[in-house]
């Protein structure tokens, strides 16, 4: 692409290639997000491709990001009906091509059938999981090929950053930042206004501007899918705020496990430059701005900004005290501000839109949306995104589907491993940075992970807290030492070697821990436990004092048996026990040796008639 | 200078000094086992913690690394510092049982092992200050020790705890470990540390071995002094 030089030049641009995009041309697009990739959509991808060209059809097929429905991926969209395909398979190829491309014909097999009505759904939008969502951040990643620039520019990329080089002070910026009360999407939910003015008027030189993409909580992987399918968006959000607080140099840290990301990412990054979007005299102006991406190592803790600057500055990622905010001593002891890869995102919406029109969305102290992913026990497994303040509730069932093969919803899991988890009678509580707070959990980076009612809280907050203890830096004392007897009494009470006064301990290490922690990663360490005493207190002493695990999950504290009456010695179990724990002639009731069993419940799933018992 | 209220009395501190030197300063104790003099501060062992007061809002920082403010209000015996210094004292019993220094301090402070946490036998009684790591980066200036892994694996030590060849043998992580965990032996010519043995240098005046020769190597690089002028002991120099 030739270099853009001023606004006006940008806005012809963007008038030239809407002009060779009409939205009534056919168009197929597919979902090539990583999960996507992983059911196999590029080999749909190619096969639409070499499909179209044997049946003679100029038709595009295109690659995009991801459209967030990964329960049901490969995911294929036919335009301009918006014909909704899902599970899409090489052998279902052939009839798209030929009968919904060609004559608009609507192949039933493939449209998204509701789990309860039965009834098909043609449109996207009309889809449950969709239904209820605002895809403003994460909408586009569903209608451009991320790896061109020019997709981006048709649906109005870069406006906002002309409208801010054109039109608006780094003060107007700022101001119009703080005034649609934009919060920080990584966690903290720190003002971004407040930490952009703080750097502005910090002094020091230069100064830095960093996308925080080392997103590393156990389920979340909203930015990865922001990273890869709209990598424009998150560049122009950081563009806006390096000329918001003076800033020349700018980092996207994302981790190396993210490769389609980083490979995005770096497309993007030179195809801006060349297109004069970024690099020297941005847009003709007298602002230069650059970008690099710094590859993570994948380490959980490099999430947190200190530790993030100095995995920037080469050393180990470790925290230090941070005494001086980072907007003034930041990465190399200069100014910086770090944001959240969905933070930098929401900005060009800011701008272009105005700060008015975001603080209609949301709530009171919570503005805009927010993508969460949603995992677990879940039937609608995949990113939504929704305005601040929509409860668990609808989140869960009406998005989510409820919980699978009808078993009840016990608990979900916000703000990943360092959150808390909240239980069915909270789950109208509208979802914002400060009521998941105020329920002992946090809003994190996003990820949501539900638990059904065979999920064991106590084993639930010593998985959390083996993953902190694995991921702790190891440099202060609580964290390190703190998070590993915590989760050594896990380990205990789970292995029915609980004691009494193991939970008031628990709570005691907790204060302890969070207190003296030197970053927010031991700060928080202490919330899975915390939470799940304080909400499920029964099954803990279920643990220690009756040596029960009331949902069957804790391998020390339950036996395995045959109900005789549900049994029809249909021999299923015995033949999948990998250990030969079950006994018994065909047609005849068999039994599990309680000796031999390692109960790791192959012959639960296997037995059709619900025949095996755990108490 | 910078006035402050320290546990209900008033005291002043010069400007850029941390809290750590105005509490003492004023005759309060305050213990710390990552603090030491030769180096910089890294806040790892959380045992200096004070809680501070700042308009409504109070919270616990480190002392060693929080520079003294116009107003503070600091109370350095509060439940939650307390709280916090008695769980990093029993969280270090138990990591390092056999620690001396460790058992004088919990004696002192009142504070006996937590008996639910079973002693670990594989630490010695590294505690992980990083002191050593420091004084080899800052003051000795070769780096041969370092941390690695993370998490409760956090260990020190020099690279893939093989040899090293930028140690110079000179003893200063072992002149700053807190605890004795670091062990040095030396035997006339001949000195261990680090699992290297290091040559020692005989005075060419006196003839009493020193000083490794890979120390005076290294210092006679740096400074340009001759080897030979580096050959005379400090005593008889």
């Amino acid at each position: 692409m030739t270099k853009i030089t001023t606004a006006q030049a940008l806005r012809q641009v963007q008038e030239d290639l809407k002009k060779n995009f009409d939205p009534t041309k056919k168009l197929v697009t597919i979902c090539a997000g990583t999960g996507c990739r992983g059911y196999g959509c590029i080999k749909v991808k190619e096969e639409l491709e070499a499909e179209m060209k044997k049946q003679n059809m100029d038709v595009e097929v295109r690659a995009t990001g991801c459209f967030g429905f990964c329960e049901k991926g490969p995911l294929v969209i036919i335009h301009p009906e918006k014909i909704f395909y899902q599970q899409v398979k090489i052998k279902d190829v052939p009839d798209i091509v030929s009968k919904t491309v060609a004559n608009g014909e609507v192949l039933e097999k493939l449209l998204y059938r509701d789990p309860e009505t039965k009834e098909t759904v043609l449109k996207e939008e009309d889809v449950p999981f969709y239904k209820k969502q605002l895809r403003l951040v994460f909408g586009q990643n569903g209608m451009i090929d991320p790896t061109r620039i020019e997709d981006y520019l048709i649906i109005g990329g870069y406006t906002a950053l002309a409208k801010t080089l054109s039109e608006m002070s780094p003060e107007g910026v700022i101001s119009e930042v703080k005034k649609a009360g934009l919060r920080g999407r990584g966690g903290g939910g720190f003002a971004a206004g407040i930490k952009w003015e703080g750097s502005r008027r910090a002094h020091g030189s230069p100064k830095y501007v960093i996308a925080n993409g080392d997103e590393g909580d156990p389920g979340a992987y909203m930015d990865r899918s922001l990273m890869e399918g709209n990598p424009h968006s998150i560049i122009e959000g950081m563009i806006i705020g390096a000329y918001a607080i003076g800033a020349s140099e700018g980092y996207i840290y994302v981790r190396n496990e993210y490769p389609l990301a980083v490979l995005h990412l770096t497309m993007a990054i030179s195809a801006a430059k060349e297109a004069g979007l970024l690099g020297k005299n941005i847009l003709g102006t007298d602002f230069s701005f650059d970008i690099h991406i710094n590859k993570g190592g994948g380490a959980f803790v490099c999430g947190e900004s200190s530790a993030l600057f100095a995995s920037i500055e080469g050393r180990a990622g470790e925290p230090r005290a941070k005494y001086v905010h980072a907007v003034e001593k930041g990465l190399w002891d200069k100014p910086t501000v770090l944001n959240n890869v969905e933070t930098w995102a929401n900005v060009p919406l800011i701008i272009s839109r105005g700060a008015d029109w975001y603080n209609t969305i949301g709530t009171e102290g919570s503005k805009g949306t927010k993508i969460f992913s949603l995992v677990g026990k879940i039937n609608n497994t995949g990113l939504i995104e929704v305005p601040m303040g929509m409860t668990l509730r609808e989140i869960i069932h009406d998005m989510g589907g409820g919980i699978p093969n009808g078993r009840k919803f016990k608990a979900v899991q916000t703000g990943g491993p360092s959150g808390g988890c909240i239980p069915e009678n909270l789950l109208d509580l509208p979802v914002d940075f400060d009521k998941l707070y105020e329920v002992g959990s946090m809003m994190g980076s996003g990820g949501m992970i539900v638990m059904d009612d065979k999920s064991c809280m106590v084993d639930v907050a010593r998985y959390f807290l083996n993953f902190l203890q694995e991921e702790s830096c190891g440099k202060c004392v609580p964290c390190r030492e703190g998070v590993r007897r915590m989760r050594e009494i896990l380990d205990d009470i789970c292995a029915g070697k609980g004691r009494e006064g193991d939970v008031d301990l628990l709570e005691h290490i907790s204060t302890g821990v969070a207190d003296g922690s030197l970053c927010a990663l031991g700060g928080s360490a202490p919330n899975p436990v915390l939470s799940t005493i304080k909400y499920f207190r029964d099954e803990y002493e279920a643990h220690i004092k009756d040596h029960r695990c009331p949902a069957g999950v804790c391998k020390a504290l339950i036996t395995y048996s045959i109900d005789a009456e549900k049994c029809t010695g249909c021999m299923l179990c015995s033949r999948v026990c990998s250990v030969g724990a079950i006994h018994g002639e065909k047609k005849r009731a068999h039994v599990i040796d309680d000796d031999t069993c390692t109960r790791c419940g192959a012959c639960i799933e296997s037995c059709k008639f619900d025949a095996i018992l755990v108490k | 200078m910078i006035n402050m209220i320290i546990d209900g009395k008033n005291v002043t501190a010069p400007k850029d000094t941390m809290l750590l030197e105005a509490i003492r300063g004023a005759g309060i104790s305050v213990p710390t086992l990552c603090a030491h003099e030769s180096v910089s501060r890294s806040g790892a062992c959380r045992l200096c913690v004070v809680e501070i007061k700042k308009g409504n809002r109070t919270r616990i920082v480190t002392s060693c690394l929080y520079g003294v403010e116009e107003g503070l209000i600091v109370n350095t015996k509060s439940d939650r510092v307390k709280n916090v210094r008695r769980l990093v004292m029993e969280l270090l019993l138990a990591r390092c049982p056999e620690s001396d220094l460790l058992q004088k301090m919990a004696k002192e402070m009142g504070i006996e092992a937590q008996p639910r946490f079973t002693p670990d036998t594989d630490k010695g009684t590294c505690i992980l200050c990083r002191s050593c790591v420091r004084v080899c980066e800052e003051v000795v200036g070769v780096s041969a020790i370092g941390l690695f892994a993370r998490g409760s694996r956090k260990t020190v030590g020099t690279p893939f705890m093989e040899q090293s060849d930028a140690c110079i043998g000179c003893g200063a992580c072992v002149y700053v470990c807190p605890t004795n965990h670091i062990v040095m032996t030396s035997t006339g010519e001949k000195r261990k540390i680090w699992g290297r043995n290091f040559k020692m240098q005989a005075c060419s005046k006196c003839g009493k071995f020193f000083a490794p020769v890979d120390q005076l190597k290294f210092i006679s690089k740096k400074t340009g002094t001759s080897m030979e002028d580096l050959a005379v002991c400090t005593e008889c120099r």
